[in-house]
């Protein structure tokens, strides 16, 4: 049975008809990416072990009617900084090469709790800085569409391995766009959750203040199936908000007609590539003839997300990156005799060139001096961002907008200039600084056969408007289905 | 220039990292672009605009002051580059 392009809530089905088992599923995806993975790398480390150990047990669980719900079974996959006890959680980065957590991450340990499968470990721009997964230690990941592009990042081996069919799912996280980018880039969906909506407890952190973590997967259905099992309060994480969670799913398949959606006249500017332009526009009509009303809006900031993201993102990662010091885990510089120089040489050799660039430019902006032009001035920017959106949401539901400016770029197209690379975020940041949730999913194609994304964005804790308006969109524009020539 | 090498030297010093001349002449050409860039943000006018450090401000979380087991010392040192089994093992830090 070719059961590797299945949705999880078709996999669900089968499942529960006794159709296929849980061995079955996780047998048939190991010998995908075996086929597969030489060419696309989606992968850091695999768990073949546990993941049939795993399935197995779910297996027996069927048998025995005690099913844990819709995930028992499912292979996900999981971003290589939520931390996995038994299996290296490295980081993309050389520094955690051979890092074993004592403990799963919250998000993790849900996962399990729901019986999911968990199969391994996605390949991540290191310590998730980047937007395009060159920057791993362990090699770049390749778009499943066009293997001379990228899949986006910094969860592109998360988007990739969905895109594949070396997952029915994953998780990622999203700190500047690192979800919603990648989904776009590899033609499938992705969801940014509100700040404070997931723990990030065992989240390995870049930028604390705008850090969630968030599924990718194969349609909206799947996205809130996941959703529901990983969010929720976490008193090991006390920025994780006590808000209850319903069931996502539910909002899948009703109408949005009478919504109003707003189209920000800040996202459609000069340079955006003109197939994203016809695409997005093509999504706006059928919101229409969904019933919903278009209007357009104005985000007057936007045009300094990028700007004001990359002082705070890199001003908290200097910060958070001190941990590494050589001294409790990861790599240390062998045969240093003074202190200073182990650090300064341990963090030399085992952070890439992304890495050190980030930390400098953070170090600089918080150093004496400089710390209000920078850190502060940005800050406050960022009050001016997030009062745009509160604008913006006292009459809309949601917000619809491009995710990127352009379709996937090809592979060392922006690596030797770290600001283009940075502006391929400029749609997706805004949201994170703000905190409020987004989603992107797919909305056509290029002319070439390259996949171009949707975002919708809402209020907070507004997940299941998110859902509801993505859902319908997703089920309108559907017209033919496509699969990378892998 | 927004910073000099000197400052690229002085900042890659605060924040531990070795840099050769390679590095040092590259990350001042970059770190000079992406100030640069980021010159825009003195063009918004942000007075008596208060700073956001958080997405859910006014949400400081409190618990009970609950004494609870820590991880095993041996799965504490379990990733450490060098340890002596009680505790992690560093250079001679005082003379």
């Amino acid at each position: 049975m070719e059961s590797h392009y299945l949705t999880v809530h078709e996999l669900e089905e089968l499942l529960r008809a006794g159709e296929t088992t849980s061995l079955e599923i996780t047998e048939a995806m190991f010998r995908r990416i075996d086929a597969v993975e030489e060419r696309v790398h989606s992968y850091i480390n695999l768990m073949k072990e546990r993941a049939l150990e795993a399935a197995e047990a779910s297996d027996r669980r069927r048998r025995d009617d005690a099913a844990l719900g819709p995930l028992d079974g499912v292979p996900i996959a999981l971003k290589d900084l939520l931390c996995t006890t038994g299996t290296p959680t490295t980081c993309g980065s050389r520094f955690l090469e051979r890092f074993v957590p004592p403990y799963d991450a919250t998000a993790v340990a849900k996962l399990r709790a729901a019986g999911a499968v968990i199969l391994g470990k996605t390949n991540m721009d290191e310590f998730a800085m980047g937007s395009s997964t060159e920057t791993s230690y362990f090699g770049v990941t390749r778009n499943p569409w066009d293997l001379e592009r990228v899949p986006g990042g910094s969860s592109g081996g998360s988007a990739s391995a969905v895109a594949a069919g070396e997952c029915a799912a994953s998780l990622g996280s999203d700190t500047g766009g690192s979800i919603r980018q990648p989904a776009a880039f590899c033609g499938i969906v992705g969801l940014k959750p509100t700040y404070g909506r997931v723990s990030r407890y065992g989240l390995v952190a870049f930028a604390s203040s705008l850090d969630q973590i968030g599924p990718l997967a194969r349609d909206v259905e799947d996205c809130a199936i996941l959703l529901s099992v990983i969010a929720g309060h976490d008193e090991r994480d006390s920025t994780s908000f006590p808000a209850p969670v319903p069931d996502y799913r539910d909002c899948v398949g009703r109408s949005i007609k009478g919504w109003t959606v707003g189209i920000p006249r800040e996202y459609f500017i000069e340079g955006i590539d003109p197939a994203v332009t016809a695409a997005v526009d093509r999504a706006v009509s059928v919101m229409k003839d969904l019933g919903a009303e278009c209007r357009e809006i104005s985000l007057p900031h936007t045009r300094y997300g990028i700007a004001a993201y990359y002082v705070i993102a890199p001003a908290e990662a200097s910060s958070n990156l001190a941990r590494y010091d050589g001294i409790r885990y990861g790599f240390r510089s062998p045969g240093e005799r003074e202190l200073l120089d182990l650090y300064r040489n341990t963090r030399a050799a085992a952070f890439g060139s992304e890495v050190k660039r980030r930390i400098m430019i953070g170090t600089y902006a918080l150093s004496s001096g400089y710390y209000e032009a920078y850190y502060k001035k940005a800050s406050q920017i960022r009050t001016l961002m997030k009062r745009d959106f509160d604008k913006a949401f006292a009459s809309c539901d949601v917000i619809l907008a491009p995710t990127t400016p352009t379709p996937p770029f090809k592979l060392g197209e922006k690596t030797d200039d770290p600001l283009q690379m940075y502006l391929s975020d400029v749609f997706a940041a805004p949201a994170n600084l703000a905190g409020i949730p987004g989603i992107s999913l797919p909305c056509g194609f290029t002319a070439d056969g390259l996949p171009l994304g949707v975002q919708l964005l809402a209020g907070y804790f507004e997940e299941g408007k998110l859902i509801q308006a993505a859902a319908a969109l997703e089920k309108a524009l559907f017209t033919e289905q496509r699969r990378p020539a892998l | 220039m927004k910073i000099t090498k000197d400052q690229v030297s002085h900042v890659a010093d605060l924040a531990r990292l070795t840099i050769n001349e390679q590095e040092q002449e590259l990350f001042t050409k970059q770190l000079n672009d992406i100030l640069m860039y980021m010159d825009m943000l003195n063009s918004v006018d942000t007075t008596n605009v208060e700073p956001m450090t958080h997405a859910m401000e006014g949400t400081e979380a409190f618990r009970e002051d609950v004494v609870r087991s820590s991880l095993p010392l041996d799965a504490v040192l379990a990733n450490a580059p060098d340890d002596d089994g009680a505790s992690f093992k560093v250079p001679k830090i005082i003379e």
